[in-house]
């Protein structure tokens, strides 16, 4: 045993538990707070297999930025526990279905699982060799040479949801008042305050 | 297995945890004690705009001020207040604490010895530096709602929302400005992006010993004016202090919080700005490199160089707060999503544009 092995159990047990703290919190900020608390240790876990841009990767991506929407919605919630609690027998049934269901499917699929001998003479020598390249120049040339169509499809389809979204949402309100930057800019003093000489005692 | 232990883990479990906490005491030390002369020196620059004193009672000018404060801070009762969540109320001051001085991990704040070979004085010298600033620093968010949150009170919550949504506009140009500083450099680690400021501009104008112009505040101009008043919406200055302005809503998020708990809230604020004020230096202004190549200017320490340039960003981040007027939510959020945003992006591609055709590319 080496000493990043205490890390990984170390990171893996916190993974796990606070996995579990997130479908067993009462509170909904509390699952999402071990949400991300989970999401920092699975990070971990990536540097300590050397992939160091996936984890900070994760952490940007999903702790800086998912995570950040999902407390938003989530503390927006006027949480009642009873009304929560309600339905809980009624829907335990298939709920306890669908996770049965598909542990299940995972457990025949790891235990299915095949590498195909002699599968490492199969794969083409790196060019040039991994090793000399850091993590993330390694991803960049794959990713932006062999994979750039792919790459760039990933890109449209996210930019495609993000408009739907808007579209969707966004209710063109014609009574609404709105801010005209280019107005406030070009109005000057005069245009707003007139002097005038006003005698002492009589007032305009 | 007791072989084993001594052999193979003791060394490793000892020796690395105590070298770290050395190295990371010996910049945390200092960079709390300036942090507190750097709040000083806010005030007392913010006083002088304004035809005041400053604070000039404790200690010769004042100097003990900072201290002062922090003395009354922890002696003061904290009061948590009975709705609020108490756990996620003692958790968001220590957050905001905790991650502003974690970044800190990977800033090199002066060379290395010998100097040429991209080492530096710096805690950890990670490849994707500039990666975990982003990660960690996309956690600062987390202490303000949180905070927030916590208080149970719905003012705290609203401005939280607001400061969240402020620094989440503009952390977006942020990134896009640092992506085309990336694309000078081909690199995420800092050392190397302090490095890569070492030839450039300068060595093209035929004044190779003016080595400020080869700094990428110049090359790279727009992106450098746009990083500072992006920093200054990040780390909730003024004129961009909309979850705080002081003169309207009090202290924002913080409201509920006292005592010691919110100055660590102030403390993590003042941490931001001055790490803001050392990205920048590292990013455009050349980190630890003196400004000309002159014998008596490269005999000086490189922390020093990167400290006067700390405090020359600091002093336009105080000055800005002296002298500009607050700006309107709607003007905060047009200027970041509808001004810096398409101009970094432009700026991405016409960088990376010309360092494609002409050649230069790293």
């Amino acid at each position: 045993m080496e000493g990043t092995d205490l890390f990984f159990y170390l990171f893996s047990a916190l993974v796990i538990l606070s996995g579990l703290m997130v479908v067993s919190a009462r509170n909904p900020v509390h699952a999402v707070m071990f949400l991300i608390f989970a999401f920092i240790n699975a990070a971990g876990i990536f540097l300590l297999l050397g992939a160091e841009f996936l984890a900070m990767t994760l952490v940007i991506v999903y702790v800086g930025a998912v995570a950040v929407l999902f407390l938003f919605v989530v503390m927006m919630l006027d949480i009642d526990f009873a009304e929560m609690r309600a339905g809980y027998m009624k829907y335990f049934p298939i709920g306890a279905l669908i996770g049965f269901a598909v542990l299940a499917e995972l457990i025949a699929l790891f235990g299915a699982w095949k590498t195909k001998s002699g599968l490492n003479v199969v794969k083409a020598p790196m060019d040039p060799e991994l090793a000399a390249l850091t993590n993330t120049e390694a991803l960049g040339r794959v990713l932006f040479t062999e994979y750039v169509f792919y790459f760039e499809a990933v890109g449209i389809i996210l930019l495609t949801a993000m408009i739907g979204a808007i579209i969707l949402t966004h209710r063109k309100n014609d009574r609404a008042r709105r801010q005209n930057i280019a107005d406030q800019v070009a109005r000057t003093p005069e245009m707003s305050i007139e002097i005038r000489k006003v005698e002492t005692g009589k007032g305009i | 297995m007791i072989d084993f232990f001594w052999s193979s883990i003791w060394p490793w479990i000892i020796w690395t945890p105590v070298l770290k906490t050395i190295q990371s005491l010996a910049i945390l030390v200092p960079l709390l004690i300036m942090v507190a002369y750097i709040i000083y020196a806010d005030r007392k620059i913010w006083a002088a705009v304004q035809l005041r004193r400053g604070p000039n009672v404790v200690g010769p000018w004042g100097l003990l001020q900072s201290f002062a404060d922090m003395a009354k801070f922890l002696f003061k009762e904290p009061i948590i207040p009975s709705g609020s969540n108490k756990v996620l109320f003692l958790l968001a001051p220590l957050i905001t604490a905790f991650v502003t001085l974690a970044v800190w991990a990977v800033v090199p704040v002066g060379a290395g010895w010998p100097a040429d070979e991209g080492t530096s004085w710096v805690v950890a010298n990670i490849n994707v530096g500039i990666l975990y600033v982003l990660a960690i620093s996309s956690l600062e968010v987390y202490g303000i709602i949180i905070g927030g949150w916590a208080s149970n009170s719905k003012y705290p919550f609203l401005s939280a929302l607001r400061s969240a949504g402020q620094m989440i506009s503009y952390e977006v140009s942020i990134g896009f400005v640092i992506v085309t500083v990336l694309l000078c450099v081909g690199s995420l680690n800092l050392t190397d992006i302090v490095m890569a400021q070492k030839s450039g501009l300068a060595d093209w104008l035929g004044v190779p010993w003016l080595t400020v112009l080869n700094w990428f505040w110049l090359p790279l101009f727009p992106m450098f004016i746009v990083f500072f008043i992006s920093a200054l919406a990040e780390t909730n200055r003024p004129p961009f202090d909309l979850p705080e302005a002081e003169s309207e809503l009090v202290a924002g998020f913080m409201v509920e919080y006292s005592s010691s708990l919110y100055m660590l809230f102030m403390l993590g604020e003042y941490l931001a700005i001055t790490f803001m004020c050392a990205i920048i230096t590292i990013l455009f202004l050349g980190g630890w490199l003196p400004p000309m190549d002159v014998w008596f200017l490269n005999w000086v320490p490189g922390v020093i160089w990167f400290l006067l340039k700390v405090w020359v960003v600091f002093f336009m981040f105080a000055m800005v707060k002296a002298f500009v007027p607050r700006y309107r939510y709607d003007q905060l959020m047009r200027l970041g999503w509808k001004v810096f945003l398409p101009l970094s992006l432009f700026m991405v591609v016409a960088v990376a544009s010309v360092l494609h055709f002409f050649d230069m590319a790293p």
